[in-house]
């Protein structure tokens, strides 16, 4: 096996033929969760715990069915309702997690670095499901896996990766999974939302779409994240939606089989045209939340695999 | 009679700017003998053999944070002052920056005697230069100064209000007072807790521009120019300031500029899995700043070396990078840290100890940090080569934040003398 990371706190520390092992395993997964019994038994006995410090639906229904699938105790704690409020510090709510003895912590945090800083702290498997805008690994695998799904392949490919990109932890985990997986990557958007010293990361930079998209394979599309921003990055949503939301015009200069994705959720009308979004020939945003849990069952599966060999040493 | 004779050491002279093989003696805790050639040494009441290791004026820190009042846990003038001690610092400039401020005369002198009664070396203090340190009004800025305070600062507090700051300077500057500024655009600063580059945005931390630096030092030159303000920047770090200063000085503005230590040896990418002690404020340059600074030491553009020491207690630096504390404990790493720029060949010994030493004293109108019959006989007796691996677990400051840890480390003081007395040395 080639995958032998205790934690996944980042596609940084994934090398491309462990991305390729995950993926593997997240497509039997997906044959899994399509018949009849969705049962598996590959995280039995263990517990897993949710910590969301930030608000998520999707991300934490989809570690839940992962674990619940697999056969885990799951238990879900809103961070933002308990003792984080009561002046507790992170690692002391770490801490106290940890001597319940859980198997894997998933964790979501409004502050890069903080899901690597628990990893610190306890003995269990850390999964990060998002830290500030750092890194969203499981976003950026289960994109991956539904590119590969639908293209055949996850290399040598153009793909676009449009919008918020300076506040998103999706565009991150995604440029660098992709760029180690060997695909073409560009960036389109405006400056004010583009992180400094972008170039350097090996892609192509764009402030206009119809030439950043001209013959891609793959439309990502981010979300505003106006939670995120402290004002003023954009003159105002409608002239955003003109100039860089993704309607079926602007998506005329990609290849005429390209995929157009989003991590969700949508802003429709602001960094989407709604019509599109829903059209079956070329959205596959519903195929990417079906990944989502193949591709977390797969990572859990992985990580609790490497928990039983360092506890069997010890 | 000579008191005490420091024979056989390698005299770090700031002032000549050169390193020559000699004796000292100090009478009346002043530098009574300077004896640099075959001439006699004078009778002494005490001898001792420096063995050839290096022996300087003691150093000059500007930009101590002594955590007194408000959070004595985390420093006291007595943890402070010892490490200051072992750290060959034997003048404390002290910052503010307290909870409260010290803003008032009454405020600076607990300080003073606190410092007195304490600290094992000199403590000279500086004041506020706003109320609270709010940029609002003007402290009293001729009582501080009678009561003591050596300078006027808001610390990392930018005074935004130029009206304000025009006024304090205008004020400040009929009483002959020295400013010290934190030169920074506070709008494109806020809420930066790294500067901006690939590294910063790789792990997703809210970045400043080394621009915003030069913005707020060429604003602050403009007001000395319009108030003929004496003025120190306390931090210079990113190579696009360098320019202005160096104009302004050509203009010949009353203006000198300092930087930290840590920016002199540590860059952005130290801070690698978002290790919290190498937050600092401003945050850690890129390797071409680092360099730039360096040489801007060795040319005298930038005068002064600070510790910036700034104490943070474990609760403040163990949280994710954005919400943890600013700052790194300094004291006593200062001289060690600094021995790698010399090792490193970028900067020699007496320009360091003109910026850790002569400038800050000359700057503050001290007459100590030089090597001159009649001047304090505050010294240091050190070994530039002596190797270490830094422990912070060994630091006597109360915290223990400091970036170093682990790291090897060479130079080490032998023994620390304040006016003739030794108030450290290493068994």
């Amino acid at each position: 096996m080639t995958f032998t990371h205790r934690h996944l706190l980042g596609i940084e520390h994934l090398r491309a033929e462990e991305i390729v092992t995950l993926l593997d395993l997240a497509d039997e997964y997906v044959t899994l969760n399509r018949g009849a019994s969705k049962h598996g038994t590959a995280l039995a006995g263990l517990t897993q715990i949710n910590m969301f410090f930030e608000n998520s639906t999707r991300t934490q229904a989809s570690f839940e069915l992962a674990g619940k699938r697999l056969g885990a105790d799951v238990m879900n704690m809103a961070m933002q309702a308990s003792s984080i409020s009561k002046g507790e510090t992170l690692i002391d709510t770490a801490m106290t997690l940890n001597a319940m003895h859980p198997d894997l912590l998933v964790v979501r945090h409004p502050h890069s670095g903080a899901v690597d800083l628990l990893a610190q702290k306890v003995n269990c498997a850390v999964l990060n499901a998002g830290d500030g805008r750092h890194e969203h690994p499981t976003q950026a695998l289960l994109d991956g896996l539904t590119i590969r799904r639908a293209k055949g392949r996850l290399h040598r490919l153009n793909i676009a990766i449009c919008g918020d990109i300076a506040h998103s932890r999706v565009a991150r985990s995604n440029i660098i999974l992709l760029g180690k997986m060997e695909n073409r990557i560009r960036l389109i958007a405006p400056p004010t939302l583009m992180p400094s010293g972008i170039e350097e990361f090996g892609v192509e930079v764009y402030d206009d779409m119809a030439k950043g998209l001209q013959d891609v394979d793959v439309v990502m599309m981010l979300r505003l994240q106006r939670e995120r921003m402290d004002g003023g990055f954009i003159p105002s949503e409608r002239e955003y939606y003109h100039r860089f939301g993704l309607d079926a015009a602007k998506l005329a200069h990609a290849k005429p089989d390209a995929i157009v994705m989003h991590p969700g959720p949508m802003n429709r009308g602001v960094e989407i045209d709604g019509t599109l979004a829903d059209d079956i020939n070329r959205s596959v945003i519903q195929d990417q939340v079906e990944m989502g849990v193949a591709v977390r069952m797969a990572a859990m599966d992985l990580l609790a695999r490497n928990l039983a060999t360092v506890r069997g040493a010890a | 009679m000579t008191d005490l004779l420091l024979t056989n050491a390698r005299l770090i002279d700031p002032q000549a700017g050169n390193v020559t093989t000699g004796a000292i003696g100090i009478a009346g805790g002043k530098i009574s003998a300077i004896i640099t050639d075959d001439s006699p040494l004078p009778e002494a009441g005490q001898t001792v053999d420096c063995n050839r290791k290096h022996l300087g004026p003691g150093l000059v820190d500007i930009g101590v944070k002594v955590c007194e009042p408000g959070e004595r846990h985390k420093e006291s003038f007595g943890s402070a002052g010892l490490a200051a001690a072992a750290g060959g610092v034997t003048t404390m400039v002290t910052r503010p920056d307290t909870d409260p401020a010290i803003d008032n005369p009454e405020a600076l002198e607990f300080v003073i005697r606190r410092a007195r009664e304490a600290a094992p070396v000199n403590v000279l203090p500086m004041a506020a230069l706003t109320k609270g340190r709010m940029g609002r009004e003007m402290t009293e800025i001729g009582f501080l100064l009678d009561a003591g305070a050596v300078a006027f600062t808001d610390c990392d507090h930018v005074v935004t209000d130029s009206k304000v700051f025009a006024r304090a300077l205008s004020y400040a500057r009929s009483l002959g007072a020295l400013v010290l500024a934190h030169p920074q655009d506070p709008g494109l600063s806020q809420g930066a807790a790294a500067t901006s580059g690939k590294f910063a945005s790789l792990r997703g931390l809210p970045a400043v521009s080394p621009m915003a630096e030069r913005m707020g030092l060429d604003r602050d030159i403009a007001m000395i120019e319009m108030t003929g303000a004496k003025y120190h920047a306390d931090q210079i770090t990113a190579a696009r300031a360098l320019p202005p200063l160096e104009r302004a000085k050509q203009n010949g503005f009353d203006i000198t500029a300092g930087t930290s230590i840590h920016h002199l040896t540590l860059n952005a990418l130290d801070v690698a899995d978002y290790r919290t002690f190498f937050k600092i404020k401003p945050p850690l340059r890129d390797e071409d700043d680092r360099l730039a600074i360096a040489e801007a030491v060795q040319s005298g553009l930038i005068d002064v070396i600070s510790s910036m020491h700034t104490p943070q207690d474990e609760e403040s630096k163990r949280l994710p990078f954005e919400a943890a504390a600013s700052g790194a404990v300094a004291l006593e790493t200062l001289l060690p840290a600094a021995m790698q720029l010399f090792h490193a060949g970028a900067v020699d010994l007496p320009t360091l100890w003109r910026a850790m030493s002569l400038n800050p004293a000359t700057r503050l109108g001290l007459d100590c940090g030089r090597l001159a019959i009649g001047a304090p006989a505050d010294l240091v007796l050190f070994d530039p080569h002596a190797p270490f691996v830094m422990d912070r677990t060994t630091l006597r400051s109360k915290s223990r934040n400091t970036p170093y840890d682990g790291a090897r480390m060479q130079g080490k003081v032998i023994a620390t003398y304040v006016s003739g007395t030794p108030v450290f040395q290493r068994s």
